[in-house]
C-alpha cells in the first residue's frame, strides 16, 4: 500500500529558506540547497518549495535554487508561490519541479486549475488552501492568511478538484504555529467532500500530533516547517516512530 | 550513451540529472542515428496514452526503436512503460509497440475499495516477483515513487515486480528480453532509484 508522507516545506526569500508562526515575524534559517540535502537524507518523502519572493531579482534567485535542488536531489518536489500563469508553471517545471501549488493565483483567475491541468495533467497541479473558521464556517483567505475571500473552502476545494487539482495541501490558520497538533476536524471536513490526495498542513508540534493525524484515512501527507528546521522533530525518528505505531512508512 | 527518446512529452530535467548524478552519458535526442549509436535507450513519457503514441508516430522513430529494441537495452518509464505494451484502454482504445505482451487498463476498473484514491499517487513498497540484474542493487520491498491512473495487466510472464494497492497488484516492473519497463519513476524514486538506472547502465 501507499506510505504515508512526511514532507518538509521551505519558505524561501531572496535565496535563504525562512519560516515564521502565524505567517508574521520570519526568520532567517538557512541555506536551501543545504536544506533540500539534509532532508532527502533523513528520508524526507517529498519537498515543498515557497518562494516569498516578490522582486524579480528574488525570483530568478528561486529558480536557480531550485535548478540546484532538482539536479541532486530526485524525490519529488512541489513549487508554489507567486504562480499565477501557465507561464510560471512552466517557469519552474523547467527548472525540475513536479508538482505546482496554486493558492492566491487560483483566487484571483480560477481557470488557471483547469488550464493547467489540462496542460500538464491532474498530478501536476497542487491547490494550497489557508483555511480559517469564520463565524461558524470553514472560510478560504488569501494572500497567505491576510484576507478573507468570503468563500467557503469546502466548496472551492470541491469546485478545484472538478476544475483538475489532482491533491489538495489544506494549512489550517487556526493552528497554524500553535504546534498543538493538526486541525483534525477541518482536514476530516475536507476529506467527507474531495477524494484526491490531502496533505494536511499546520499545528504539528510533536511526532504524536503525526501519529494522531494518519489514524484519519482520509489523510495521506502531513507537512511542517519550523519544527522540521529547528529539529524539534527529526524526520528520521519520526517515520521510525510512526512505523512502529503501525503507519506505514519509506524508510 | 543512453538515449532519452525525445518527442515532445513531459520534463526530462530530473531524468537528464539522475544520469549525470550517476556519472552517465545521457542525451535527449530525437535523431534516429543518435538511437542507433546509444548503448542503451530510454523512453519516458507523461500524459495520456493517445497523445503520446500520436507524438511517437510523428517522429517516425518506432521503427527504430522497434530495431534497436532488439540489440540494446531499453527502458520505458512510467507512460513510456505503458506504450510498449499491445494496447491502452485511456480514453478510447489505442494500439501500443507491443514490444512486451499486455495491456493498459483503468486501475479504478479492478480496485474493488473504491475509497483508494486514483492517481495511485505516492511511494509504494515493491516487491520482486522474479530476480532479474536490473535488481543487482535493490531489495526486496523497497519503496518507489508511482503517479498514474492506469497500469498495465495481463503480463504475469513478463512481470519482474509489483506494489500492492488495495486488491490491485500494479504492475511496477517488467522485462521481454532486452526490453525494461518501469511504472514508477526511478528518477523520483530517492536512492532506491538511482540503484536501478545504476543496474540498468550496466546490463
Amino acid at each position: 500500500m501507499l506510505a504515508k508522507r512526511i514532507i518538509p516545506c521551505l519558505d524561501v526569500k531572496d535565496g535563504r529558506v525562512v519560516k515564521g508562526t502565524n505567517f508574521e515575524g520570519l526568520r532567517d534559517m538557512a541555506d536551501p540547497v543545504e536544506m533540500a540535502r539534509f532532508y532527502n537524507e533523513s528520508g524526507a518523502d517529498e519537498l515543498v518549495f515557497y518562494d516569498i519572493t516578490a522582486s524579480v531579482e528574488g525570483r530568478n534567485l528561486f529558480t536557480d535554487i531550485l535548478r540546484r535542488v532538482a539536479s541532486e536531489i530526485f524525490i519529488p518536489l512541489t513549487v508554489g508561490g507567486g504562480i499565477r500563469t501557465l507561464e510560471d508553471f512552466d517557469r519552474v517545471l523547467k527548472c525540475g519541479a513536479d508538482k505546482v501549488s496554486v493558492n492566491s493565483g487560483a483566487i484571483a483567475d480560477p481557470s488557471i486549475i483547469a488550464a493547467a491541468a489540462k496542460k500538464y495533467g491532474d498530478q501536476c497541479v497542487v491547490l494550497s488552501m489557508d483555511v480559517k473558521r469564520v463565524d461558524g464556517q470553514f472560510r478560504l483567505f488569501a494572500k497567505g492568511g491576510r484576507e478573507d475571500t468570503g468563500i467557503d473552502a469546502m466548496e472551492w476545494a470541491v469546485r478545484g478538484v472538478a476544475d483538475g487539482a489532482g491533491e489538495i495541501v489544506l494549512n489550517s490558520i487556526d493552528t497554524d504555529g500553535v504546534q498543538q497538533g493538526f486541525d483534525l476536524e477541518m482536514l476530516d471536513a475536507l476529506a467527507q467532500r474531495v477524494h484526491v490526495p490531502i496533505i494536511a498542513s499546520g499545528g504539528a508540534g510533536k511526532r504524536e500530533d503525526f501519529a494522531e493525524l494518519f489514524t484519519h484515512p482520509g489523510i495521506d501527507a502531513g507537512l511542517a516547517a519550523s519544527i522540521f528546521h529547528t529539529r524539534q522533530v527529526d524526520i528520521k525518528e519520526l517515520k521510525r516512530y510512526l512505523r512502529s505505531q503501525g503507519v506505514e512508512m519509506r524508510i | 550513451m543512453i538515449a532519452i527518446v525525445d518527442y515532445g512529452v513531459g520534463n526530462l530535467f530530473s531524468l537528464v540529472s539522475s544520469l549525470k548524478a550517476l556519472g552517465l552519458e545521457a542525451e535527449v535526442t530525437g535523431d534516429a542515428s543518435r538511437l542507433r549509436a546509444a548503448d542503451r535507450i530510454i523512453l519516458p513519457g507523461v500524459g495520456a496514452f493517445g497523445d503520446a503514441r500520436r507524438k511517437l508516430d510523428d517522429t517516425g522513430l518506432v521503427p527504430v526503436i522497434r530495431e534497436e529494441a532488439e540489440k540494446k537495452p531499453l527502458l520505458g518509464i512510467c507512460l513510456g512503460m505503458q506504450l510498449l505494451f499491445d494496447r491502452s484502454f485511456e480514453y478510447g482504445e489505442h494500439p501500443g509497440l507491443g514490444l512486451v505482451p499486455g495491456q493498459v487498463v483503468d486501475l479504478r476498473r479492478d480496485l474493488t475499495d473504491q475509497t483508494l484514491k486514483v492517481p495511485h499517487m505516492g511511494w509504494n513498497s515493491l516487491r520482486i516477483i522474479q530476480d532479474d540484474p536490473l535488481f543487482r542493487h535493490v531489495r526486496d520491498g523497497e519503496y518507489v515513487y508511482y503517479v498514474h491512473s492506469f497500469y498495465a495487466r495481463d503480463c504475469a510472464e513478463s512481470t519482474l515486480a509489483a506494489s500492492r494497492y488495495g486488491n490491485v497488484a500494479v504492475t511496477g516492473v517488467v522485462r521481454r528480453g532486452n526490453v525494461y519497463g518501469t511504472q514508477f519513476h526511478p528518477e523520483k524514486s530517492g536512492d532506491t532509484g538511482l540503484r536501478l538506472l545504476r543496474a540498468f547502465a550496466e546490463l
